[in-house]
């Protein structure tokens, strides 16, 4: 944007520091909310979603970020140092939307003012030459001038526009609610970015692996991973505990999943819960919760038995699936004190496969279901290292204990349900049976109602921006050269969509008939069409 | 009928759609050629400047009667390839039980068959619109070519996330809504030849051959826009049903998924797209060039984001 400042007059005072201060705000001001920045601003939003789907991101996934670390160690924290991991939450991004909603309020709001002033206004007068308008026409009847002005402004308002008469002419105008659509989307979208915010601010999220028989409760020291937004005092959490107490996945013919469901129990701490089936799809909801099952996994159970007699019978432990698709799982069993001192503690490292398969001595999973479950299973001895302050994933053992050889491997073996193996010094473990367990997934987000609803808005002012139409129609009546009769011009100007030519002729005629009825021979010639 | 019969007859049907669209375009080039001998009458080649008020000004007028007849059989054609192309999709249906859009094979099938839909529309009511089949069918048979031989997938049940009433809602305005937008986008790569044409036509050449025979460009223009309109709302009515849906399903309404993240990218340009024409500026070329931006989005949203990358919507079903 261009403008010619007009020449100054050579004596004028050096406007103050602050003057100019605010003269180069106002450009910048008025530079920001032209359309075409809000054009590239949209353009540059576009651009800087994209690295955000094209590099693995945090929110999305760690493990893909961390392996995304160990194949390209020099790239990876350049990248990193850019937030490309974490694009979505990163300043740049933030820097454009925010500048776009900035542009956005400093070009609706004037227009909203300017419309809400629009609206309560008469419609303008016509101009003064109507022929030069895109459409336009004339048509000539016997009535006198007011009485043909009478006949159109009838048609027309019952055409439902807005009508004024001045002195031999008429302006007319109707869809303004063309405009207030185009406010309400681009307002709503406002409320949307305030919604997404006060979700991203009060809501947390929390998931856990719960084994069928089991339950938990809503606090972030039971979750296995938790995130919660800046603004949420972990004391404040709901208090809702849910328990599981069945859970069941079924399969078509050809494995494909087709459905699961959870039989669960939840209410307050202590409270004899309510029960409700919840599924793939179908999550709990309460006010401002929800609870989903987010996934699934079998849960094998051992007998361990020292050679003294101690026993610990039937531990559960949640195997992870490592593939979706015939569940064949893996995980670990943990016994750091059943007898023995701290140099002697008990680890068992696991293959589990709902319906095995041994070939070569190597055990695969062929089928998602448990029809014939079994384990591979290796027994470690030595020491954990589960006091070494180094945190462990439960679900699997420290590798690093291994290498060091801080645990020694004392035995394998492949056993279906019901056998168990001997190890060197007497100890038996021993594979009873499995559970299932559910992924728990709780979610607490304040804002998404809000978030729907301004969604819904904003679709609404989509529709009455895109659909409706804005129309302006004028008319002048001028005596008849000849006999007497009356020359109505008539002009309108449309904005939006569709083409308005044929509607204009539409119109015409229509006058042309009604004045038609109220006079004998009318001459009807539309010019244009 | 069994439904494994339904499902061969799906695919025949298939193939014959392919069939039939390919005798279209054949059609469609032979109007070209044989309307030829009257395109350099000068109401044509003066058709680059007013003839937004009515397109039939810009062709048609001195079409003879064979090229008119061709033009006919052409759209018959594309008709009855279009009857082929619901059929399968029909078939599949009743095949699986099901609404025939659970994989990527089934999903493009019917994108496909709603930019088809969507021109026979436009060129019934404006037969201006006519003349741009083949360049419309052609890449028609290309996609359908392609889905055959690189996302075929055997009809088969769905998986359990898919298995909702949102699959109805969200899939069936996406495919609508892509479709739509694939329209448009022809229109505007169409309209960006043209224009070109037109300025050489103005500079005193003669280039001719086929481009004589499009609609004008701002007849063309028209179309892009009024497509994009239209599709607009419905893309945003799909992105919503689908942040609906997630929150069902995946525990969140929206997480940047990487079609989640495509989908938006894909809303944000034609957002951009609608503001461009109304800006100086910005109309004509440069407007035209965002919705073919936009189009390439959309295009890349379905074939790189279903294949290549891994997010929660891998339900594409082609190894
Ligand atoms: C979040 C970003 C935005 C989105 C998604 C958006 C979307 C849209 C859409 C879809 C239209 C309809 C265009 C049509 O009528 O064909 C529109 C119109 C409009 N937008 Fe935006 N917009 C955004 C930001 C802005 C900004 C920042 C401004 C101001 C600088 C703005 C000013 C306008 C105006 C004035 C119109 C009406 C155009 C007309 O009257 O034809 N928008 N917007």
């Amino acid at each position: 944007m261009s403008t010619i400042a007009p020449p100054r007059p050579p004596a004028a005072p050096v406007p103050s520091a602050p003057r100019r201060a605010t003269g180069l705000l106002l450009r910048w001001w008025r530079r920001l909310t032209a359309m075409r920045t809000a054009i590239v601003l949209l353009f540059l939003l576009a651009l800087a979603a994209v690295p955000g789907s094209l590099l693995p991101q945090r929110s999305l996934s760690q493990n893909n970020v961390r392996q995304y670390f160990t194949d390209h160690p020099t790239l990876a924290p350049w990248l990193d140092r850019l937030f490309l991991f974490d694009v979505f939450s990163s300043p740049w991004f933030a820097a454009v939307y925010l500048l776009l909603f900035v542009s956005l309020i400093g070009c609706v709001l004037p227009r909203g003012l300017e419309h809400f002033r629009a609206m309560r206004a008469a419609p303008p007068p016509a101009p003064r030459n109507l022929l030069r308008l895109p459409d336009s026409g004339t048509l000539s009847t016997q009535l006198t001038g007011p009485e043909a002005l009478d006949v159109v402004e009838e048609e027309l308002r019952v055409r439902r526009f807005r009508v004024v008469r001045r002195e031999g002419e008429l302006s007319a105008e109707k869809g303004y609610l063309k405009e207030t659509g185009n406010l309400l989307f681009h307002l709503s979208l406002i409320a949307l970015l305030l919604g997404l915010a006060g979700g991203k601010l009060w809501g947390y999220e929390g998931s856990i692996l719960v084994t069928e028989g089991q339950g938990f409760c809503n606090s972030f020291q039971q979750y296995d991973t938790h995130s919660s937004g800046p603004l949420v005092d972990s004391g404040d959490l709901s208090p809702l505990c849910v328990d599981l107490e069945d859970f069941r996945a079924e399969y078509e013919e050809n494995l494909t999943a087709a459905s699961f469901t959870a039989d669960i129990a939840y209410g307050a701490p202590g409270e004899e819960g309510r029960t409700t089936t919840i599924g793939v799809n179908e999550p709990l909801r309460l006010d401002g919760d929800r609870v989903y099952t987010t996934g699934h996994g079998f849960s094998p159970t051992f007998t361990v038995t020292r050679p003294d007699g101690t026993a610990l019978e039937d531990v559960s432990v949640p195997f992870l699936p490592v593939d979706q698709a015939t569940m064949a799982s893996e995980g670990a069993l943990k016994v750091p004190d059943l007898g023995g001192d701290g140099e002697d503690q008990l680890a068992v490292r696991g293959f589990f496969a709902p319906t095995g398969l041994i070939q070569g001595g190597i055990l695969t999973s062929v089928d998602p279901r448990p029809l014939a479950p079994q384990v591979a299973i290796q027994a470690f001895q030595g020491y954990l290292g589960l006091d070494s302050g180094i945190p462990q994933s439960v679900y699997s053992l420290d590798s690093r204990q291994i290498d060091r050889g801080s645990l020694t491997e004392v035995g394998a073996a492949n056993l279906s349900v019901g056998e168990s193996m001997t190890l060197p010094d007497g100890t038996t473990i021993a594979f009873t049976g499995y559970r299932q367990f559910a992924a728990f997934q709780f979610s607490h987000d304040p804002g998404q109602v809000w978030v729907l609803a301004s969604s819904i808005a904003m679709l609404t002012g989509l529709l009455g921006m895109l659909l409706l139409r804005r129309e302006r129609v004028f008319a002048r009546a001028v005596a008849g050269a000849r006999d007497g009769g009356t020359v109505l011009t008539l002009a309108s100007l449309t904005r939006g969509s569709g083409e308005s030519a044929p509607r204009f002729a539409a119109l015409t005629d229509d006058l042309g008939a009604a004045l038609g009825t109220r006079a004998p021979e009318p001459e009807d010639h539309p010019r244009d069409t | 009928m069994t439904p494994d019969q339904l499902a061969s007859l799906s695919d025949n049907l298939f193939s014959i759609s392919i069939a039939l669209y390919s005798l279209a375009m054949v059609a469609f080039c032979a109007q070209l050629a044989f309307g030829r001998r009257t395109t350099r009458t000068r109401e044509l080649v003066g058709a680059g400047g007013p003839p937004a008020a009515s397109p039939e000004a810009t062709t048609g007028a001195g079409e003879d009667g064979r090229g008119r007849r061709w033009g006919v059989i052409a759209l018959g054609l594309t008709a009855l390839g279009a009857l082929a192309h619901g059929a399968v999709l029909i078939t599949r249906g009743l095949a699986t039980d099901r609404l025939p859009w659970g994989n990527m094979y089934e999903f493009s099938t019917a994108t496909v068959l709603v930019a088809v839909v969507a021109y026979l529309v436009f060129a019934v009511r404006t037969p201006g619109l006519r003349h741009i089949g083949l360049f419309v069918l052609a890449p028609v048979v290309l996609a359908m070519v392609l889905i055959g031989l690189f996302l075929y997938a055997e009809a088969g049940p769905l998986v359990a996330a898919l298995r909702s009433y949102w699959l109805a809602i969200h899939v069936s305005t996406a495919i609508i809504g892509f479709g739509i937008f694939f329209v448009s986008g022809i229109a505007s790569v169409l309209y960006l030849v043209r224009v070109r044409y037109e300025e050489r036509v103005a500079a005193g050449e003669e280039p001719g051959g086929l481009l004589s025979r499009l609609p004008g460009a701002a007849v063309l223009d028209r179309v892009a826009h009024r497509t994009a309109v239209f599709g607009f709302p419905i893309w945003t009515f799909t992105v919503i049903a689908g942040a609906i849906w997630a929150e069902a399903a995946w525990g969140r309404f929206w997480g940047w998924d990487p079609k989640e993240t495509w989908a938006f990218i894909a809303w944000v340009v034609y957002a951009a797209y609608l503001h461009a024409r109304t800006t100086a500026g910005w109309r004509g070329r440069p407007a035209a060039w965002v919705n073919v931006v936009g189009l390439g989005v959309m295009i890349f949203n379905l074939t790189f984001v279903n294949m290549v990358s891994t997010g929660l919507h891998s339900y594409a079903g082609v190894s």
